[in-house]
């Protein structure tokens, strides 16, 4: 899809992040273009959640630039959504009123009726007309996750950031929540950069994937493109031979430069 | 080589409840042979990991009998090697130390100086050859299950029972260990059984998968058998058909046991369940 336009909605420049003394990402360019649903597969610890943090503007980086459309970014803004893997919801307000919260910063301007009408698209759109009086408390975690799908896609924003977002969910759940995420991905057509460990679920839903090496001072390696027609069937893919290429493809690199990463660790520490 | 060497018969557990026994378990019949992997997959709850408690000798079976290597089971032992989800390790001992534990109980005839070689060299197998001496707050999860493994492994056990052993990893950290398994496994072929609810985990790692159906009365419902040879090639094996097909037989036969057991409330909304879209009840996907 990056013929479709020129300049990438949302960039990292050369960007290298340390905390402390510990470089976290080390001289990663990335440039996303507008409706591309890229994304990054990485190890736990990797610096997968720092680098959505920089997308977001949540964190600055000590060296290199971040733009969106162009322009460097220096703040959170409502035309970047965030999913974290918590959910992040408000314990004493409902679903609706969770969602609402958002919808109330972002379309202030508009009639109350109108902002009703967004909250109750929203909820519907993740399958949760039936919980929406109900309060984070009385939810599943995989409800509680499409609450907060809900709340960042009600605010309509230009790109949606979603980090680890079903990481905390059991497997069952991370299932029928993945065909969700399929169905919107397309219904919404919105940007999407998903931070992800699990290289089935980057499959399902992108149409880039970028592999993050194993951490400390990590780095983005070799794109895979995944070129499977939408939508995807999760439970059809495995007899797609690019899924399972890619598949096996993206675990080699991943495992690969663990093991660099391993027998680089050995060779400079004093034993 | 034995051909029976771990033999289960109509194995059962009962538990009370107020509405009378409640057999979770019943008629688990199962063979294995000596130096054999076999995972055992069933729905959450159906009483898996009772029956690996149970051949530990953790959870007392209240029918059928177990006997490994000709004795009969009755009690917990260090002949039975058991790994859980979460390593258990002791905090304010090292990795080595954590080892050496078991080790001095199952080698006391040894010197210190053997014992700790015992204990350093499984580390080592387990790639934890620099943090001997870390304690498990400085290890990351997937390093503390490596001890976890390592541990397992050095009082040399008759058999080692898995339960989920992975199943608190992320899933790439899941597979680069499963390759650790793999790999002392390769050293030092013990009879093993792993409970897992990883379809393409029991593929990769198994001689035989067995399908357990969902209780209560759970017992074992289909065998199926993993031809690959050994040593396993992960790259060859996920990019082969082969793979695909064997893990399907056993995502279908999860399919078909979910029709019978009550969904649980609320884990699946109904517009996911919604006629016309992806049916998957099961993840196809690894978990984790």
């Amino acid at each position: 899809m990056s013929d479709l336009s020129d300049v990438p909605i949302l960039a990292l420049h050369d960007v290298s992040k340390s905390f402390g003394t510990t470089r976290v990402l080390s001289g990663v360019s990335l440039q996303i273009s507008p409706g591309e649903v890229v994304a990054i597969v990485g190890f736990s610890g990797a610096g997968k959640s720092t680098l959505i943090a920089l997308l977001a503007g949540l964190e600055r980086p000590d060296q290199g630039r971040v733009t969106f459309r162009g322009r460097e970014l220096r703040a959170p803004g409502p035309e970047r959504g965030v999913v974290f893997q918590n959910y992040s919801l408000l314990p004493w307000l409902t679903a609706s009123e969770n969602v609402s919260l958002a919808v109330e910063q972002v379309f202030a301007h508009r009639p109350k009726a109108e902002q009703r009408a967004q909250v109750e698209r929203f909820i519907q759109m993740v399958g949760l007309e039936h919980a929406s009086a109900r309060k984070p408390g009385q939810l599943s975690g995989g409800m509680r996750q499409r609450v907060a799908l809900a709340r960042a896609l009600a605010a309509d924003p230009e790109v949606l950031l979603m980090d680890e977002p079903l990481s905390a969910l059991d497997a069952l759940t991370r299932g029928t929540l993945q065909d969700s995420l399929e169905r919107i991905a397309r219904e919404s057509g919105k940007t999407i950069v998903l931070v992800t460990n699990d290289v089935d679920e980057a499959i399902l839903l992108a149409d880039r994937i970028l592999p993050l090496s194993a951490g400390p001072a990590a780095t983005l390696g070799p794109e895979f493109r995944v070129n499977i027609p939408r939508p995807r069937e999760r439970r059809a893919l495995s007899s797609v031979p690019e899924f399972r290429h890619l598949r096996s493809s993206i675990v080699d690199y991943l495992l690969g430069s663990k093991r660099e990463r391993r027998a680089s660790d050995a060779a400079t520490q004093p034993s | 080589m034995k051909e029976k060497y771990l033999e289960i018969h109509q194995l059962g557990k009962s538990f009370d409840t107020p509405l009378g026994p409640s057999r979770v378990v019943a008629g688990f019949d199962l063979t294995l042979r000596e130096g054999e992997f076999v995972s055992v997959i069933g729905h959450s709850g159906c009483g898996k990991s009772t029956v690996l408690s149970m051949i530990a000798g953790l959870t007392r079976s209240s029918e059928g009998t177990m006997i490994l290597a000709g004795k009969e089971l009755v009690e917990a032992g260090p002949d039975r090697g058991v790994v859980f989800q979460a390593p258990c390790l002791l905090a304010w001992l090292s990795a080595l130390d954590n080892v050496r534990l078991g080790v001095d109980q199952v080698y006391p005839g040894q010197s210190r100086a053997e014992r700790n070689e015992i204990a350093a060299r499984h580390l080592r197998q387990v790639g934890l050859g620099d943090s001997l001496h870390k304690r498990p707050a400085e290890l990351s999860l997937g390093m503390r299950q490596r001890v976890g493994l390592a541990r397992a492994f050095a009082l040399s056990p008759r058999m080692l029972l898995l339960d989920e052993p992975f199943g608190m990893l992320d899933s790439l950290t899941r597979i680069e260990l499963q390759d650790v398994l793999l790999e002392l496994w390769a050293h030092d072929s013990k009879t093993a059984l792993m409970v897992t609810h990883d379809v393409d985990e029991a593929v990769f790692l198994s001689d035989r998968v067995v399908m357990m159906t969902s209780g209560p009365e759970a017992h074992v419902g289909e065998i199926l058998e993993v031809p690959f040879p050994r040593p396993r090639d992960r790259h060859a094996l996920m990019d082969s058909p082969e793979f695909y097909e064997l893990r399907e037989r056993l995502v279908s036969f999860l399919e078909n046991q979910g029709q019978h057991a009550p969904a649980p409330p609320d884990r699946a909304p109904r517009s996911a369940a919604r006629p016309g879209r992806s049916s998957g009840f099961f993840s196809a996907n690894p978990p984790g």
